[in-house]
């Protein structure tokens, strides 16, 4: 079996594994910092090397596909666990114990979420995804003094547990009507079976949607969600938010196009319902929350409602609008993430009122606080504008129906507006509760300002992030 | 496509550019701050007067035209040029923010990031003003409410009624999300009109060549009329404009009432009644019965207001109603008073809120009952408040005596009733600038104000200024008419011809 295809994967189960092992050879008090620089680096190696790898194929039996799909995906999540390793350093050191176990996690989460985008078989894809959770249920309850992070380990586990059931219930029905696990070969099966299994098959995707939209935080399979984002170390929500979620519509998006496209006319009023429900439920209890993370945590919830909604008239030109969104989603949410580590670091604060006075005490995150949040909010200048236009013009594409829904799309994305300016009202007019610049440290602020230029960069020049994702939802292969 | 220097992306790149600049300047640097924003403004009024003269009447059509490839994927560029109609409007927009950042140089509290918010809601105005491509029309639209928030949250003020307190927050909420929610009928209509032309492109002139079924303007029209109308003021959505802009820091209230409440208006003509003129021919009639309640309600609500500030907020709504019942003539005499009705409004209103924040930053009150006699402190101020008032109630001699006659004759052809109805709305204006001068500034001094002293330089500058371009529109209207009516014509040529 020739290996070389998937190179960049071995290169992160080696680079697992050398964390680990340091960890290991270092001595019982010496200072573990420098673990996350191995990380990181280790990281830019195996971004670095996947660029510039144009190996393209499919392992024996179809399993796993390299396709230029992949390859988007095998640069974009690599680029987030950098910044999430980033984010990590300073609170790692601060606040957890067990350095070496916790990156090594984050690169084996890495491997997990690539493998989730190159999956083309039922078996393959679920694997990958369940070995992503592993990692996951671990680092959310990473900080183990904190009780929150504790509760959020345990709800994570549990409800995720639930949903790999369903998942893999789903999957056997499906198994059991079309006679096979490969995407090409289900959806061929598809599109010559049998009517009368139409009631089977709807089971089926109900079960997968529901196991699936777990991992998106779609509503109504959104309830993990605001107490994991919570409890977790801030960094880990990071990873969560955007890593997991990224690979988790990447996987999405390839199965229902290339696997069960010919079943679309079953799914999609179920996928639009999910829409529409978590945009709408996402951004109103938003509004009520007090806590910065929570508050990230549902407008998180109902931005996956936006991209569920291009999922729902799955085509090229959606897929390729989601991902857009999705990458423009990835930057401004981590750069949020950013500002609200680099301030807890320093406070310990991560309630609105604790938020009171940013801008007085640390401007540049006040600053990269408000280009985030007005990038999700779909504000001009930044990312989110020209993404959401995008996505919405190719959702409307679809008839008036979908135009309708774009509608609604629309007036909740300025709602959203109303909760983000509530934290701004906070870092900007709010009076700081005591006085002082603080000093968030030199790798953070790096990290924030390349952030928050990536965000401008999307918003101002969308272009060549429009042609790569474009070339890599050519490749795929949706039938319907 | 004449070549040559690219004035219009000079101009819209001199806002943003000052921003990013003072970014980099620190915080505690307030002369380099200043003189660094006091730079900027120059070179973007010569620069808008560059504009204004670089347009050429005779040739008329869409001038000074550059194009910038951005997303061909959405078939998006960025397109600029500028008409008769957009070129006034960004000459007003430099002498508004050349005097709005005067007035501002006596801003203390973190005066960085206000100018870099006031720059970046100019680079917006300028924007709107010169895209001919949907997609950046709608994109700089955005970007001119995006500031307002903090710029009103930060540095404004709040009004005590007495029994309640109003406050900047609740002023800046308001604003934004009452502006905000006028976006997502735009936003809705500007994806249906793209899908619908079929032509795979944002560009307007593109746009315009498609047709749209009567059915389809008959639904998509309102949208465009009511979403931009709410930045203009519309009536029944204007209750932002009087909190929003009470609330708002001075240069924030002269800018935002003089300059971006024209940005909506210029969205109705620009982008609703150029694609869509059966809409807006079959709406007309709504929007006039709308905009006679602007006038009429938003001069009979000044009349009734106790506080200074909000007796020019309320101004402003009755005489945007003159806007756009202008619109609403559909008749090329009225869209002509309408536009130059923007411009006088304009400048008037700037010169208002500039005198009121002369007066609030020294009494730290409002209250029009608690002034009398301030003409003994300041004959300055009395006078040109004066002047900005009789420019308000329409007399001769001044820019808004031209621009409501266009607007009433347009009116009279078609609407007599109308057109006296906005004839009452000006004698109403009469009655409440003539007492609101009456009281607080003639009448008995109140000795509690005697210490109060005029403008300083930099506000006498700007208010001096203001005063001349109102004296210029309203004896020299030939200085902007012929651009106007040519940028006029060739809007209702394609107006009329549809209807």
């Amino acid at each position: 079996m020739d290996l070389s295809l998937v190179q960049p994967e071995l290169l992160l189960v080696v680079l697992a594994f050398v964390v680990l092992g340091l960890d290991l050879l270092m001595g019982r008090g010496s200072d573990r910092a420098v673990l996350g620089w191995v990380t990181a680096f280790g990281l830019v190696w195996v971004l670095w090397f996947s660029v510039e790898q144009t190996l393209l194929g499919a392992l024996p039996g179809g399993v796993y596909r390299v396709d230029l799909y992949t390859h988007l995906f095998r640069a974009l999540i690599p680029l987030t666990s950098i910044f999430v390793v980033l984010l990590s350093m300073q609170y790692v050191t601060k606040r957890l114990k067990h350095a070496g176990e916790y990156y090594g996690l984050i690169v084996l989460a890495t491997l997990a979420m690539v493998l989730m985008a190159g999956s083309s078989e039922l078996i393959t894809a679920y694997i990958a995804l369940e070995t992503l959770n592993f990692c996951l249920y671990v680092l959310a309850s990473y900080d183990k003094p904190d009780l929150r992070s504790n509760e959020a380990g345990v709800k994570y586990i549990v409800l995720s547990a639930l949903a790999s059931a369903l998942l893999l219930y789903g999957i056997s029905f499906l198994y059991g009507i079309t006679g096979t696990t490969s995407y090409a070969a289900i959806s061929s099966a598809l599109t010559a079976a049998d009517p009368a299994l139409a009631g089977g098959l709807t089971a089926a995707l109900l079960l997968i949607l529901a196991g699936l939209g777990f991992k998106l935080a779609a509503v109504p399979f959104h309830a993990w969600t605001p107490d994991v984002y919570e409890g977790a170390p801030t960094p880990v929500t990071a990873l969560i938010a955007v890593g997991s979620k990224t690979a988790a519509f990447a996987l999405v998006i390839r199965l229902f196009g290339e696997a069960l496209g010919p079943a679309a006319y079953l799914w999609q009023p179920a996928m639009a319902l999910l829409a529409v429900a978590s945009m709408t439920y996402g951004n109103l209890v938003a509004m009520q929350q007090t806590n910065v993370k929570r508050l990230l945590a549902y407008s998180s919830i109902s931005q996956a409602g936006y991209l569920l909604l291009a999922l729902a008239v799955l085509s090229e030109s959606t897929a390729t609008a989601a991902l857009i969104h999705l990458a423009g989603y990835a930057v401004t949410n981590l750069a949020a993430f950013a500002c609200v580590i680099a301030y807890q670091n320093q406070t310990g604060k991560e309630d609105l009122e604790g938020f009171a006075g940013m801008a007085e005490r640390a401007p540049l995150l006040a600053f990269g606080m408000a280009v985030a949040l007005f990038s999700l909010a779909g504000m001009p200048l930044f990312a989110g504008f020209v993404t959401k236009f995008y996505l919405f013009i190719a959702v409307a594409q679809n008839g008036a129906l979908w135009l309708g829904l774009v509608g609604i799309a629309v007036v909740n994305s300025m709602i959203s507006l109303y909760y983000y300016l509530k934290v701004l009202k906070a870092a900007y007019i709010g009076t700081p509760a005591e006085a002082g610049r603080l000093s968030i440290g030199p790798v953070l602020s790096v990290t924030v300002v390349a952030l928050v230029l990536l965000v401008f960069a999307v918003g101002l020049y969308p272009y060549p992030l429009a042609t790569i994702i474009g070339a890599a939802t050519d490749a795929l292969r949706f039938r319907f | 496509m004449t070549p040559g220097f690219p004035l219009l992306s000079t101009l819209l790149a001199t806002p943003f550019l000052i921003a990013v600049a003072l970014f980099f300047v620190p915080g505690r640097a307030r002369t380099a701050i200043h003189w660094l924003s006091m730079a900027g403004a120059t070179v973007m009024l010569l620069l808008s007067i560059a504009v204004f003269l670089a347009f050429a009447p005779a040739t008329g059509g869409f001038q000074l035209d550059e194009q910038y490839a951005w997303l061909p994927q959405l078939g998006i560029t960025l397109h600029l040029a500028t008409d008769g109609i957009a070129a006034p409007l960004v000459l007003l927009t430099g002498v508004v923010i050349f005097c709005g950042t005067l007035v501002s140089l006596k801003v203390t509290h973190r005066p960085k990031d206000y100018f870099i918010l006031l720059f970046t809601l100019v680079g917006g105005v300028y924007g709107t003003f010169l895209s001919l491509d949907l997609f950046f029309l709608f994109f700089f639209y955005e970007i001119a409410v995006l500031p307002m928030y903090l710029l009103i949250g930060v540095w404004g003020s709040s009004t005590d009624f007495g029994t309640f307190l109003r406050t900047k927050e609740y002023g800046a909420m308001k604003l934004t999300l009452v502006l905000v929610a006028g976006s997502i009928p735009v936003w809705v209509a500007i994806i249906a009109t793209f899908l619908q032309a079929g032509a795979g492109s944002m560009d307007l002139p593109v746009l315009a060549q498609a047709t749209y079924s009567r059915e389809f303007q008959l639904v998509f029209y309102p949208m465009f009329m009511i979403g931009f109308g709410i930045l203009a003021g519309l009536f029944p959505f204007h209750t932002w404009s009087p909190d929003g802009h009470v609330a708002a820091p001075t240069a924030v209230s002269m800018l935002h009432a003089g300059v971006l409440m024209k940005l909506g208006a210029f969205g109705i003509i620009r982008v609703g009644m150029l694609l869509m003129p059966e809409g807006a021919a079959a709406w007309a009639p709504v929007l006039l019965v709308l905009a006679t309640v602007n006038v009429v309600y938003g001069a009979l609500s000044a009349l009734g207001q106790t506080d200074l500030k909000y007796v020019i907020g309320y101004s402003s709504v009755s005489h945007m109603g003159y806007v756009l019942m202008g619109f609403a003539s559909m008749s090329i005499v009225g869209v002509n008073g309408a536009v130059l009705q923007m411009v006088s409004h304009g400048i008037m209103t700037a010169l208002f809120f500039t005198l009121v924040g002369v007066v609030y930053d020294q009494a730290h009150t409002r209250l029009i009952a608690s002034f009398g006699g301030l003409a003994q402190q300041s004959k300055l101020v009395a006078v040109m408040f004066a002047i900005a008032g009789f420019a308000s109630l329409g007399l001769p001699g001044l820019s808004g005596f031209v621009a409501e006659f266009l607007i009433f004759v347009g009116l009279f052809e078609r609407y007599p009733l109308f057109g006296a109805l906005g004839i009452a709305g000006a004698a109403i204006t009469a009655v409440y600038i003539l007492r609101l001068m009456a009281t607080a500034f003639f009448g008995p001094a109140n000795p509690k104000w005697a210490t109060l002293h005029g403008p300083n330089r930099s506000e006498t500058l700007a208010a001096v200024i203001l005063c001349a371009s109102i004296f210029a529109v309203g004896l020299f209207p030939s200085l902007l008419m012929p651009a106007i009516s040519v940028g006029v014509a060739s809007l209702m040529s394609t107006v009329l011809g549809a209807g």
